[in-house]
């Protein structure tokens, strides 16, 4: 026989000052969980949908990322005419040689400033990208001096607005464009022409190759066939692959963080659901002696009591989720640890994330409320019954 | 004293209660300085550097090096004592999550850091080879480096495995310096690269200048730049200490959100804390009337409630700060990779003992002046 479900949660009901107190500790821990798994999603998410699944970055051996890779001029001619590589309607290689470093640029209401990626591509390399488009104003024109920005940077910096002028390398460019990649690495990029950048950074070599497979399972021997020949010295991966493997050292310092951060925390918030819960006991005393009189076990009085506790943390969680979801119109930029530049992406709250903190605070209410049951149930039923 | 008494035997009256609240009190506490601490880390760097070293660095970025004529042009600058040469060289040890700066350095380098204490003997020893490279304590310590050992290097900047051999172990000369890097010389790394690369060689990643005086920085910084204005590769020169803020800057909203995180603790246990005044005033209301009776004012009914507030959280807080040492150093054990200076500042123990007392504070303000608005008759009617 159950202690039915409505007297547990008029208990809570009765003393809602009590109830509103704990279950907001809950939730200011639970909001925190879950803003640190938004942002691991978020970012992760960020990275991912960079990648094109079926296309290939190719860089140098050793080098971890497209900034401090290096590919001579016939390095990327012998790549580019491997039999993997996709035609394009014109007849060339799918294949984008492109140029990537940093440029500094001041941030918005910020003094100093940031490390932003400039990317030197071509119509190649936009046609490798389809989730790239034009949002305001125009794509550069090849062999000028024009850029287009990605719409992050856009919002962030004052010198990327549309029609303004940024000098760098002895030179003017004008932005002429701002696009939009639908949320990936790219909208925290300044695109221009690949030779005019080769030409003003002096640069004689080629950071990284992009290149569109012609069928997905080629992707292995056109590796192994990269890794084997004698002239090369350089190393491939799918895009995705390449760009995941940038959120690592991010995604485990966020998470190595914010865990440790949730965990000190939700001692605090346990802490004082138990003493909530215990305060429940004490005070029902009387009550409890009364169902055991009328016959309720020993059982059903720990039931109802660790109900009482879950449901604690069910308010709770849910509080804590209703606050976390706001944050998602909130986006978060950063220097990325591996590429050194300035990347910007949203906390993203996903399904996984909101069972992850429900479960969470279901948890918390759990180990707050357990000793306390334990103590409701093993009240000896003739001293209960006496105390008022 | 009456008044003592009567606060600590209040809140002695429920042990378990008043021993769970100075628990959270005392974790909420501890979080709180550790996050302080864990921002004050951040700026370690930028807190250990010299306001009389400027570096000189490529005005694109820090990607781009400079020519090393740019060497002689620099010294010849009024003001300039010292020109040093360093490039990052961004190597992997074993994995990438081992990570550590490393750089190519010009012997001189180190005469302008003196706050790297390096044994004679080991300098001329690591002066002597070409392949020498020193390693600071810290760095030592976390991978059980010793002078003698062959330290490989995966270049991923510099492509193919290099090894050095290390020469000496500097210190620093207090807690504050961070000793958690490695050095070789810039002259190893420059000729092995012109035999793969002709253009790549004579490149300098960023050159560390000594000036007499602080003062003559901002003028020097401004004739460097100056003499390399329109050229093929402009200067952006700023004192060491800008030049680490900078990169404190680029994670500024992760500072930020910390910051804000170590504020949402103490938060939380307010709300903990409230919780407990609140059931303890509920409970003695009848006695708060029986106060009001026998003819205390409604102040010192607010005292009592305001006393026994205070009395556990200068409990929860001191044992708190007592204990910040301790718990500073076990997390430098824990996440030293990360955090290779860890000290708990004065200012972070002032704000833990502030937090303690905003909290005594705000939690009894509303059980405080209920129990000072009790009316007697209602007051005696009701059963705790």
């Amino acid at each position: 026989m159950k202690i039915p479900f409505i007297y547990v949660a008029r208990n809570l009901w009765a003393r809602r000052l009590t109830t509103a107190l704990t279950a907001g500790g809950l939730a200011l821990v639970v909001f925190v969980f879950a803003t640190v798994l938004m942002l691991d999603a978020g970012l992760k998410r960020t990275l991912v949908t960079t990648g094109e699944h079926d296309n290939v970055v190719v860089i140098r051996k050793g080098s971890e990322t497209e900034i401090q890779s290096g590919i001579t001029r016939d390095q990327a001619g012998v790549i580019e005419t491997h039999p993997a590589v996709a035609i394009g309607r014109d007849g060339k290689p799918l294949a984008s040689k492109e140029t990537v470093v940093l440029i500094s640029l001041l941030r918005r209401g910020d003094s100093r400033p940031s490390n932003v990626v400039i990317r030197g591509t071509s119509t190649t390399g936009l046609a490798l990208r389809p989730q790239v488009q034009v949002r305001a104003g125009r794509m550069f024109r090849p062999g000028t001096s024009e850029i287009v920005v990605g719409s992050s940077i856009a919002a962030r910096f004052d010198s990327a607005a549309l029609g303004s002028r940024m000098s760098f390398a002895q030179r003017e460019w004008t932005v002429v464009g701002i696009f939009d990649a639908g949320g990936s690495g790219f909208d925290s990029e300044v695109w221009g022409n690949v030779d005019q950048l080769m030409q003003a950074f002096r640069r004689n070599s080629y950071s990284s190759l992009v290149l569109r497979l012609a069928r997905s399972d080629l992707f292995e021997r056109f590796r192994s066939d990269i890794d084997t020949d004698p002239r090369l010295t350089n190393e491939s991966k799918r895009e995705q692959i390449f760009y995941s493997d940038q959120s690592k050292a991010l995604s485990a310092f966020i998470n190595v963080l914010g865990l440790t951060l949730s965990i000190i925390f939700s001692i605090g918030a346990m802490i004082g659901a138990m003493i909530t819960m215990y305060a429940s006991v004490a005070n029902r005393v009387g009550e409890i002696g009364t169902l055991r009189a009328l016959g309720f076990k020993r059982r059903a009085v720990l039931g109802a009591f660790l109900t009482e506790a879950l449901l604690l943390g069910l308010v709770g969680g849910v509080a804590g989720l209703v606050l976390a979801s706001f944050m998602q119109h909130a986006s978060f930029s950063t220097i990325n640890f591996q590429t050194f530049a300035d990347l910007s992406f949203r906390f993203v709250l996903t399904p996984e994330v909101a069972m992850k903190s429900m479960l969470f605070a279901l948890v918390m209410g759990l180990l707050g409320g357990f000793l306390p049951a334990i103590r409701a149930a093993r009240l000896n039923i003739v001293d209960a019954l006496r105390a008022v | 004293m009456f008044v003592l008494k009567l606060i600590v035997r209040n809140s002695m009256r429920h042990r378990l209660r008043t021993l769970l609240t100075i628990v959270g009190l005392l974790i909420a506490v501890v979080a709180f300085g550790l996050l302080q601490t864990v921002v004050d880390a951040w700026y370690a760097g930028a807190q250990a550097a010299s306001s009389t070293r400027l570096v000189t660095r490529n005005a694109i970025s820090l990607v781009f090096p400079l020519p090393l004529s740019y060497e002689a042009r620099i010294r010849s600058v009024e003001g300039v004592t010292t020109v040093a040469r360093a490039n990052w060289f961004g190597g992997i040890y074993q994995d990438p999550k081992k990570f550590f700066a490393q750089f190519a350095i010009s012997p001189n380098y180190l005469d302008l850091y003196p706050e790297f204490v390096l044994p004679d003997a080991q300098r001329q020893a690591w002066l002597r080879d070409r392949k020498g490279c020193l390693v600071g304590r810290q760095l030592a310590n976390d991978y059980g480096f010793k002078v003698g050992d062959v330290l490989p290097l995966r270049g991923t900047i510099f492509p193919g495995t290099w090894e050095f051999v290390i020469r000496g172990i500097f210190d620093g000369s207090d807690e504050t310096k961070i000793t958690r890097q490695m050095m070789f010389h810039w002259d190893y790394l420059n000729e092995t690269v012109r035999k793969s690369s002709k253009t790549r060689a004579d490149q300098v990643g960023i050159y560390i200048v000594g000036v007499k005086t602080p003062e003559s920085a901002p003028s020097v910084a401004r004739a460097i730049d100056a003499t390399f204005r329109n050229s093929l590769a402009e200067t952006l020169t700023e004192t060491e200490q800008a030049f680490q803020l900078g990169f404190v800057a680029m994670s500024n909203e992760i500072i930020a959100a910390i910051r804000l995180v170590s504020y949402v603790v103490i938060v939380i246990i307010m709300a903990v804390m409230a919780n407990t005044m609140a059931m303890s005033a509920r409970e003695r209301v009848a006695e708060y009337a029986t106060l009001k009776t026998l003819g205390f004012r409604p102040g010192f009914i607010a005292l009592i409630v305001f006393g026994e507030s205070a009395a556990i959280c200068a409990l929860g807080g001191g044992l708190a700060i007592a204990a910040m040492p301790q718990v500073a150093a076990g997390f430098k054990h824990l996440a030293g990779t990360y955090f290779p200076v860890f000290e708990v500042s004065g200012l972070t123990l002032a704000l833990q003992a502030a937090c303690a007392s905003i909290v005594a504070i705000a939690a009894a303000i509303v059980p405080a002046w209920r129990a000072s608005r009790v009316r007697i008759v209602e007051g005696l009617r009701a059963i705790g």
